[in-house]
């Protein structure tokens, strides 16, 4: 578990974190959402117990992360931004010098060793030194340094940056493979990483939280939701269905994507929307290629919500 | 296995990891025998004795040492992984110990790599070896000495030049504290127990009596408080840096 409460943390006359309260239980992996400079980094690094914060407290597992420092570090599994590493040396020696550190002796070392080494395909790797791995395989070193000692609290900024897209998957997997037992929280700029790992997002920016909700009624915030997408087989009656959907009482407007020559309906009641849509294209034997209802795009939210501060 | 170990082995795998540990190796080798043969006239002086040997250790230390520790902190600080280093379940201490262990541990493989030179002296005539072994436990704590200004000035910097030039700069000031043309100006308007204070912080008198063979509790707890002090110094600058 996560607690944080009122955490501010000042550099001279920035305010990076801005009183922020929440609480993070196990089973939930959260996500920080923000845009750069937004104050995502900065709260985890005071989590993880690296940065002091200015007023507030935070804790994890009951353990103040000031007080109680290293017993709370015991308790983490940490992933600094950007990954860092000992670029001289080897992938096997920088992950047994995490052990020995961490404290992992005997057959416990061996088998949580193995274990990180097979659960991120580590092998071929092992006898290289970390300044001559791709930047993806620097990443999963650092992932598994910070899943090494089997922790019970998780906090990982940007874990699949610089991974491809299999990579990215592979590490997606893992964190729901973990996320039963554990308290996870992870940053990421990737709005689709939001909707594959996460079951609660907070959006900062400026250091305040903006929102703070399941990834489902954060795309309900979007003028998207409900919204009915088509595409009609012929392109060229794009423009004449456009007409008869706009003349529906229901309908507000519609909007007209060339580049994908998808026609897309925004309703009054959300409700009804497919419905409608749904007689209409039966009435007028609509031959459509596509048809479906949009459930909200978090792109748009996140520019809505934090566009304010932003600017 | 504890963190002060943890530390420490991952420091010397790095040195011997990197051309580090060789370079500097051969230099101190190389070194050491230039001056004790050019400048210290092994041969000519005609004595069974390696003083023309440990007399310019200082004058080694004073530049090899700090090229040692300048990369202790400010290299963590600037490739980023002092923040791996400070969310591992250990107490700064612990780090700073380790390394400080680490680096001690390296230099006195240097040192001990000499021992050809102990070897020609025995067979050319007969030294006192027992003042030879007091001479390397001096020059082992002025290099720890050494060491520990240079670990306490690599923390306060991320750019290791400037952790070299500072660590030479103190260290230089600390050999010279007892020379003359350094106390001249004190002299007339500074009370004598203070110049003499000053004095007796100088290596250059510590090690001079215990290169003799007078090993001198007061001289080797000198050497004890001074690491002390400036360790505890480097945690305590390490925990500064962190409160931003």
């Amino acid at each position: 578990m996560i607690e944080c409460q009122e955490l501010t943390k000042q550099f001279g006359a920035l305010l990076a974190v801005d009183n922020l309260s929440f609480q993070v239980d196990p089973g939930e992996v959260l996500c920080f959402l923000g845009p750069n400079g937004a104050g995502k980094t900065t709260t985890m690094r005071i989590i993880a117990g690296f940065l002091p914060p200015s007023s507030g407290r935070a804790s994890v597992c009951g353990l103040d992360v000031e007080t109680h420092a290293t017993a709370a570090k015991r308790k983490i599994g940490y992933l600094p931004e950007g990954a860092p590493s000992y670029p001289e040396m080897t992938a096997r020696a920088f992950l047994e010098f995490i052990a020995d550190a961490r404290e992992l002796s005997g057959a416990k070392r061996l088998a949580r060793l193995d274990e990180v080494y097979g659960l991120l395909h580590l092998e071929p790797v092992l006898e290289q030194t970390i300044d001559t791995l791709s930047k993806g395989y620097r990443r999963r070193v650092g992932l598994a340094q910070a899943i090494l000692h089997d922790p019970e609290v998780l906090i990982l900024d940007e874990p699949t940056d610089g991974l491809d897209p299999n990579q990215k998957h592979e590490v997606r997997q893992l964190i729901n493979q973990m996320s039963e037992s554990k308290t996870i929280i992870i940053s990421t700029h990737l709005l689709e990483e939001v909707d594959a790992v996460c079951n609660r997002a907070i959006i900062i920016a400026g250091g305040r939280i903006l929102a703070d909700d399941t990834p489902g009624n954060l795309e309900a915030l979007s003028r998207f939701h409900n919204a009915v997408s088509l595409k009609p087989a012929d392109p060229s009656q794009l423009q004449s269905l456009r007409g008869e959907i706009d003349a529906l009482p229901e309908v507000v407007e519609t909007e007209l994507d060339l580049k994908s020559e998808r026609l897309t309906a925004f309703f009054r009641d959300r409700r009804l929307s497919l419905k409608a849509i749904n007689e209409l294209a039966d009435n007028k034997g609509w031959e459509l290629s596509e048809l479906h209802l949009e459930s909200g795009r978090l792109d748009e939210v996140f520019r809505t919500i934090t566009g304010g501060a932003h600017a | 296995m504890n963190g002060v170990t943890a530390i420490m082995r991952r420091e010397l795998q790095g040195y011997f990891a990197t051309p580090l540990a060789y370079v500097f190796i051969v230099i101190f080798l190389v070194l050491a025998g230039w001056f004790t043969f050019n400048f210290g006239n092994f041969y000519n002086g005609g004595q069974a004795s390696l003083a023309p040997f440990f007399n310019y250790h200082p004058w080694l230390y004073l530049f090899l040492v700090p090229a040692l520790s300048m990369r202790l902190w400010a290299e963590e600080h600037k490739t980023g992984t002092i923040e791996l280093l400070m969310t591992l379940p250990l107490d700064v201490w612990q780090s700073v110990a380790g390394k400080f262990i680490a680096a001690w541990a390296f230099t006195a493989l240097a040192l001990a790599l000499t021992f050809p030179i102990w070897i020609t002296v025995n067979y050319l005539g007969e030294p006192d070896n027992g003042v030879i072994v007091a001479a390397y436990l001096g020059s082992l704590m002025m290099a720890g000495g050494f060491l520990a200004i240079g670990s306490f000035v690599s923390a306060t910097t991320n750019n290791q030049v400037i952790a070299f030039i500072v660590t030479v700069v103190i260290c230089f000031v600390m050999l010279m504290a007892g020379f003359q043309p350094l106390l001249s100006p004190l002299v007339g308007w500074v009370p004598l127990p203070i110049i003499d204070a000053v004095a007796s912080l100088s290596f250059l008198t510590h090690f001079a009596s215990i290169s003799k063979g007078v090993i001198d509790a007061r001289d080797l707890i000198y050497f004890a408080l001074l690491i002390g002090t400036f360790l505890y110094a480097n945690v305590l600058v390490l925990h500064m840096k962190k409160a931003g």
